[in-house]
């Protein structure tokens, strides 16, 4: 890119609010009702990891990784990818993630979702913010219900719950499974930068509080 | 002084019918200038239709039906330039949806452009392109920001020379690459060049928009409004009273009148979402425009607000 330094954020930006907005809404009305199913994933991951964190850490991955399988397809390749160009190299990167977290869960013994220091506990909390806060988020905004993102359906629930969970996770190939989470909540956070949405501020606090956590963890040990 | 925005204007003219008669939608109504193209001296409208960010609205049907009646409107004011590019994400589609539902306007004036780096897939884009609007042929085809411009270009005159294409082309915005662009002016026999004027960002008239006029090259502007920033930073400012001096009703139409009222300019090509803008757009390009001396104060007035 020639003169690259005469861009600005908003030159990359291809679609206006009103149609970013609108395709959430297109998306929930087409595949009502597989949210409730997602959502019952959510809560079926927030139960284990909360009950049972060392018994269940494939089944753990293994839900995470058709969700994310089920993200990156359904709504980044078959419908963003349609006004967004860029998006059609990002997708994979989700199947990625999911190829990550059934190979992660698969090897014996590799995840547990069984740590409880503050750095847990936050993602635990972050978890709750993915699954539970995001779907009641479009009133606050001024945006209809119908826009909603719900937890297993759009990328940053998605995105932030994993975070959270992985927060809450040991294992070896942990590290691994954080890379794609954060710098998809970073690109949507500049995204929505980008259009002047006040929302803009809630993927990026989320991705900073998870590497700070990751942090503060660091150097408690 | 009257406080008169963009909003309000389209609100009065079309509440007030007869005193905002707009072209081509009722008889005796005044056509939009026409300007000619130097290489061969067909007519244009000079205002057109661009499509960055307005017409990437996917596979939403309410939107898409919204374009089409932009498009509507637009011909029926008496437009004919639609632009696009490959890098609009669904605008291609978008058209070709409402060129279809408009059964084919006859007055369309194609104007497309390749933009790849890769030199081997110019003509492939292209193929595709002409599909996604449903066009036999374009009118105009253009290296999108100087990307691989001259194997395109190599591309891009072979199609003219074979009847594929009407006309060459290359593109800018928001002053980049000046420099390479007056090379490639000096160097071929472009149709057209594209490139980003108003009243605010007037670098090109410096070289570029005289080079146009020595090489015989016809001006499409693209970003009149600066993607919207302009009007809306003006939105709530006075109009100033010798506005009507020049038939300018609104901020919108103060802005296009200033770019069109330079020589060297053939096409503006502001983009929109609603039907009552694009009317007004047209509009901008009848009754008088302003002179030299009127254009210097449309500039003051605005840099000093």
């Amino acid at each position: 890119m020639s003169e690259w330094w005469t861009y600005r954020l908003e030159d990359f930006l291809l679609f206006s609010p009103r149609v970013y907005w609108r395709m959430f809404e297109l998306h929930n009305a087409a595949i009502w009702p597989l949210h409730l199913l997602t959502l019952a994933a959510g809560l079926a991951i927030a139960l284990l990891v909360l009950r049972r964190p060392r018994r269940h850490g494939l089944w753990i991955a293994l839900i995470l990784a058709a969700l994310f399988a089920l993200v990156g397809w359904s709504f980044l390749w078959s419908r963003y990818a349609v006004i967004n160009w860029a998006i059609a190299y990002v997708a994979p990167a989700f199947g990625l993630q999911a190829l990550l977290l059934v190979i992660g869960g698969a090897a014996r013994g590799s995840l547990a979702f069984d740590r409880r220091d503050m750095t847990g506990r936050l993602g635990l909390l972050i978890m709750a913010v993915g699954i539970v806060v995001y779907p009641l988020l479009p009133p606050l905004f001024g945006r209809p219900w119908a826009s909603a993102e719900i937890f297993g359906i759009a990328p940053d629930p998605t995105a932030i719950a994993a975070l959270g969970v992985l927060l809450a996770a040991s294992g070896g190939p942990v590290p691994l499974l954080f890379p794609i989470p954060l710098l998809w909540l970073l690109l949507s956070g500049l995204t929505l930068h980008a259009m002047g949405d006040p929302q803009a501020w809630l993927p990026l606090l989320a991705a900073a509080t998870a590497v700070a956590a990751l942090a503060l963890r660091r150097i408690a040990r | 002084m009257m406080i008169i925005t963009r909003r309000t204007f389209v609100k009065t003219a079309a509440a007030s019918g007869a005193a905002f008669v707009l072209p081509g939608t009722a008889p005796g109504a005044p056509a939009p200038l026409m300007r000619a193209v130097p290489s061969s001296g067909e007519m244009l409208p000079a205002v057109g239709l661009g499509t960055w960010i307005t017409f990437n609205v996917g596979d939403d049907p309410v939107l898409r039906n919204e374009c089409a009646e932009v498009i509507a409107a637009f011909f029926e004011a008496g437009g004919r330039m639609i632009d696009s590019s490959p890098m609009y994400g669904s605008s291609q589609p978008v058209i070709g949806y409402g060129l279809e539902k408009l059964g084919r306007p006859k007055a369309l004036f194609s104007a497309e452009k390749v933009w790849t780096s890769s030199a081997a897939d110019g003509a492939a884009q292209i193929e595709q392109s002409r599909r996604f609007w449903g066009v036999p042929r374009f009118d105009l085809v253009q290296v999108h920001n100087l990307v691989g411009w001259e194997a395109h270009l190599e591309t891009l005159f072979a199609m003219k020379a074979d009847g594929r294409i009407r006309y060459v082309g290359i593109t800018t915005s928001e002053g980049r690459r000046h420099d390479l662009f007056e090379q490639i002016m000096r160097a071929h026999p472009l149709d057209f060049v594209q490139l980003t004027y108003n009243v605010v960002d007037r670098e090109a008239e410096e070289r570029l928009l005289p080079l146009a006029a020595e090489r015989g090259m016809a001006v499409i502007v693209n970003r009149p409004f600066q993607q919207g920033a302009l009007t809306r930073q003006l939105e709530g400012e006075t109009l100033p009273d010798w506005a009507a001096e020049i038939g300018a009703g609104s901020w919108a139409q103060f802005i296009l009148k200033f770019i069109l009222a330079h020589p060297s300019v053939t096409v503006a090509i502001p983009a929109t979402t609603r039907v009552d803008h694009v009317r007004e757009n047209v509009m901008a390009a009848t009754g008088p425009l302003p002179d030299a001396a009127m254009r210097e104060r449309m500039a003051a007035y605005i840099r000093d607000l």
